[in-house]
C-alpha cells in the first residue's frame, strides 16, 4: 500500500506498466497486484485532471443540501462522478466523509479543505481550479 | 459527579499568545487566512504576539475560534474571518476587549460547561506537537503509572474502568486485552483503528490533529499491558492533515525517547508506525483492516479465529478504536474507579459524542453516558441549523438507525439504544430537518453498502444492489406495498446472511426509515429523486 500511494502521488494514478514490476518486486502474481489496486477506490488506473475535487456524498453533508449541490455542479460541468472536464483541468470524485461533518457540506480540492459550502463558495472554488494552470 | 482537573497550555514565550486552531475543520472555514491576517496586523501595529496553532475545542459553529491569552485567562472570539482581524485589534482583543465576536472564556461557554472532558481534556488547548505542553497537561502520568504497577495490573485497571470499545461494537476493552496478554507468541501487535469512515464522526480525527501524543501514550500502555512491542495506526487517506500531524508527532516522540527502547527510562520497548488506507469503508472492519495492513485486498476474514489470538501476520493482536486507546492514559492516571463513576448501567465513563449535519451547534460533546438523545440534539445541539423542525437523527454512522423525535427520550447508553434497534456506534449523530426524504436516505444506505461491500457474501453484495433498485421502484411509486415487503425481505436476508456488520447492519437505517417514516415510502408517482 505505501508503494501504491507513492506511485499515485507521483503519477496521479497507478500506471498499468507498474503492475508487472510490482508483482515481481513483491513476489505476487499480476492478478494479485491488479486485485489490490482495483479493490481500493483511491487508486486510479488513468490520470486525473490537473486538479482533483473530492466532494463528500455522505449523510451529514446530504443533510445540509450536499446532494443537490453536487448534482447541480455535475450537471453544470456535464460530468458524472469521477469525470474530468474537457479541458483536463478538474476531476470531480466522490468521497464518503471527510470528517468535516459539523461544517457540511464539505470537499477537498487538491487536499485543501472546504467547509460550509454553498453554491457560491463551491462555484468559486471550481472556477479558480479551472483557471489555475499550475500543478498543485 | 467527579470534578475534572483543569488543563492549561505550558510554556511562556515572548509576546501575547494567540491560539488559532489548525484542525482541518477550522482550516476548511478559513483558519489559515485568519492566522495570516493576525500576523500581518500585529506586525503593522508593532504588537508582540506569538501564534500557537492548536487542535479544535470542538465548537465547530464558532470556528475559526481564536483565543487570546489575557490576565483573566484565555478569551475566545469566533467565528473570526480574516477581514474581522483589524477590528478585533482595534477593539483591544489582546487584553480581552469587547467585540461582537467575543465569546468570553471558553471554559464558561455552556457547550463546554455541560461536558466532562476526559478523553478530550487537552484537545484544542495545547499545542499538539509540543511534548512539553502534553506533559504539563498531565501527559505520560498514565504510562508512568502503568510502568509502576505492571502489565497485569494495567489490564485489571482497564477492565475495572468498564471501558467499552468506541469503534462500534462496544466490546469490553479489558477483556480483549486479557486475551492478548494471555496468548503466548514471539510477537504481538497493537493496532489502532483510525479508519473513521462513519459519516457524522470526526473524534478520531480531532485527536490525531489536536492531541496525538495521547494516542501514542495510550498505545504504548496497551503494548506494556499485553506484551506487544509493535504497533500500527491505520488511518484513512481522506484525512491528509491528520496524517501529517500524526507523522510529525511520531517523529517527535521517537526523538524524545517516548517510542523505541527504554521508554521513560524503563526497559519498555514500543515501536509505532502510521499506515494509511485507500478509500475503502470496509477496511474499518477489524479483520479487513488487518488484511489491508498486510498489503492485501481489504476482505473480511471469518471469525474465529479472533484477532486477539490470530491477528496481524497471524499473531495475537489488540485492535482498538482510536478513542478506546486515547482514553487509556486518563484511566491509568486518574484511576479506573474515577472513570467508572461516570455513566449509567453497563455504559461506564464518558463518550465523545459528535453532533453533525443539520445542527445549530455542531461539534464534539464529551459527556457521561445517560443524557437523553433529545437533550443532546435539542438542548446541546440547539436543533437544526436551518431552523426548521428536526425530522430524524441518524445515530452511529451509515449502519445506524434513523430515530424520529418521538424517540428522543432514549438515554444515550449502549443497551437503551440497542433496545430500540439503534446504535451508539462511534458516537456520531447526524441531524436532518423536515426537508429530508427518508426513502432517498434508505436508497443511499443500500447504495453505500453496494459500493463498499468487500464482496465476500452474496446477501451483502447482491442484496444491496437489489435493495437500491427496489427503493427506486418505490420512489417511482410502482407497486409500493409489494416493493416495501420485498425490501423488508431483502433486509432480513442481509441481516442473517452477512459475515460482518456492513451487510448485517445496513438493514437498520433502511428498516428504521420504513418504520418511522412510512409516509415517505407510501407515495404516489413522483419523479425519482435518485440519480
Ligand atoms: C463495515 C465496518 C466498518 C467499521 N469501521 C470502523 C472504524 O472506522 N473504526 C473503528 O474503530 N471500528 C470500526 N468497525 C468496528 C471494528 O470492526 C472493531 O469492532 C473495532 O475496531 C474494535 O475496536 P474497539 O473494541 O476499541 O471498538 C467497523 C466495523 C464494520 C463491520
Ligand atoms: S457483509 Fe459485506 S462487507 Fe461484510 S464480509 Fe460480507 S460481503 Fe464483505
Ligand atoms: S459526511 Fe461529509 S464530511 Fe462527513
Amino acid at each position: 500500500m505505501p508503494i501504491l500511494h507513492a506511485l499515485q502521488e507521483t503519477f496521479g494514478h497507478v500506471p498499468q506498466q507498474a503492475v508487472p514490476l510490482l508483482a515481481e518486486a513483491l513476489n505476487l502474481s499480476r492478478a494479485d497486484v491488479h486485485g489490490i489496486v482495483s479493490f481500493y477506490h483511491d487508486f486510479r488506473d488513468a490520470p486525473a485532471g490537473r486538479h482533483v475535487m473530492k466532494l463528500c456524498r455522505a449523510e451529514a453533508c446530504q443533510s445540509m443540501g450536499g446532494h443537490a449541490l453536487a448534482e447541480r455542479l455535475l450537471h453544470r460541468l456535464g460530468l458524472d462522478w469521477g469525470g474530468t472536464t474537457g479541458d483536463g483541468q478538474l476531476t470531480i470524485e466522490p468521497v464518503y466523509c471527510l470528517g468535516l461533518c459539523a461544517c457540511a457540506p464539505a470537499a477537498l480540492i487538491d487536499g485543501r479543505p472546504l467547509g460550509r459550502l454553498d453554491q457560491e463558495r463551491l462555484d468559486a472554488a471550481v472556477n479558480e481550479a479551472r483557471n489555475d494552470w499550475s500543478r498543485p | 459527579m467527579n470534578a475534572v482537573p483543569p488543563i492549561s497550555a505550558a510554556s511562556t514565550p515572548s509576546g501575547i499568545r494567540i491560539f488559532v486552531p489548525r484542525d482541518v475543520a477550522a482550516l476548511a472555514v478559513g483558519a489559515d487566512e485568519v492566522a495570516g491576517a493576525i500576523t500581518a496586523q500585529a506586525a503593522a501595529l508593532g504588537a508582540a504576539i506569538t501564534i500557537v496553532r492548536t487542535g479544535s475545542r470542538g465548537l465547530f459553529w464558532l470556528e475559526p475560534m481564536v483565543e487570546v491569552e489575557t490576565a483573566e485567562g484565555r478569551v475566545a472570539y469566533g467565528p473570526v474571518q480574516a477581514r474581522d482581524v483589524p477590528a478585533l485589534f482595534a477593539a483591544g482583543w489582546l487584553t480581552g476587549g469587547s467585540h461582537p465576536l467575543r465569546i468570553g472564556r471558553p471554559e464558561d461557554h455552556p457547550f463546554l460547561v455541560r461536558q466532562t472532558r476526559l478523553t478530550f481534556a487537552r484537545c484544542g488547548i495545547v499545542d499538539p506537537l509540543s511534548v512539553d505542553d502534553y506533559k504539563a497537561a498531565g501527559g505520560y502520568r498514565g504510562l508512568a503509572k502503568a510502568i509502576e504497577i505492571g502489565g497485569a495490573a494495567t489490564v485489571e485497571a482497564v477492565t475495572k474502568s468498564g471501558l467499552r470499545g468506541r469503534g462500534g461494537a462496544g466490546f469490553p476493552t479489558g477483556i480483549k486485552w486479557k486475551t492478548v496478554r494471555d496468548a503466548v507468541s514471539d510477537q504481538k501487535y497493537i493496532v489502532c483503528n483510525a479508519d473513521e469512515g462513519d459519516s457524522g464522526t470526526f473524534a478520531d480525527r480531532m485527536i490525531l490533529e489536536g492531541d496525538p501524543f495521547c494516542l501514542i501514550e495510550g498505545m504504548t500502555i496497551a503494548g506494556l499491558a499485553v506484551g506487544a512491542t509493535r504497533g500500527y495506526i491505520y488511518s484513512r487517506s481522506e484525512y491528509p492533515h491528520a496524517n501529517a500531524t500524526m507523522r510529525a508527532a511520531l517523529d517527535i516522540a521517537r526523538a524524545a525517547g517516548l517510542l523505541g527502547r527504554n521508554i521513560l527510562g524503563s526497559d519498555l520497548e514500543f515501536h509505532l508506525e502510521l499506515r494509511v488506507g485507500a478509500g475503502a469503508y470496509v477496511c474499518g472492519e477489524e479483520t479487513a483492516l488487518l488484511e489491508s495492513l498486510e498489503g492485501k485486498r481489504g476482505v473480511v476474514r471469518a471469525k474465529p479465529p479472533l484477532p486477539a489470538l490470530k491477528g496481524l501476520f497471524g499473531r495475537p493482536t489488540v485492535v482498538n478504536n482510536l478513542l478506546s486507546l486515547a482514553t487509556i492514559p486518563v484511566i491509568l492516571d486518574l484511576g479506573a474507579q474515577y472513570y467508572a463513576d461516570f455513566g449509567m448501567g453497563r455504559s461506564r465513563g464518558t463518550m465523545p459524542i459528535q453532533l453533525a449535519g443539520n445542527v445549530l451547534h455542531g461539534g464534539l460533546f464529551e459527556t457521561a453516558f445517560g443524557m437523553t438523545l433529545g437533550e443532546i440534539v435539542m438542548e446541546v445541539g440547539g436543533g437544526t441549523a436551518s431552523r426548521r423542525p428536526v425530522r430524524a437523527v441518524q445515530a452511529g454512522g451509515p449502519l445506524g438507525a434513523y430515530l424520529p423525535p418521538s424517540q428522543f427520550d432514549t438515554p444515550y447508553d449502549y443497551e437503551a439504544f440497542a433496545a430500540r434497534d439503534a446504535l451508539i456506534g462511534h458516537g456520531g449523530l447526524v441531524v436532518f430537518d423536515d426537508t429530508v426524504d427518508m426513502a432517498h436516505m434508505a436508497r443511499f444506505a443500500m447504495e453505500f453498502c453496494a459500493e463498499e461491500s468487500c464482496g465476500k457474501c452474496t446477501p451483502c453484495r447482491i442484496g444491496s444492489t437489489r435493495g437500491a433498485e427496489v427503493v427506486d421502484r418505490i420512489l417511482a411509486g410502482r407497486d409500493v406495498a409489494a416493493n416495501i415487503e420485498l425490501l423488508e425481505d431483502l433486509c432480513n436476508t442481509m441481516k442473517f446472511g452477512s459475515l460482518c456488520a456492513l451487510g448485517g447492519f445496513t438493514p437498520y437505517p433502511v428498516l428504521s426509515a420504513i418504520r418511522h417514516f412510512p409516509e415517505d415510502f407510501h407515495r404516489g408517482r413522483l419523479p425519482a429523486a435518485a440519480e
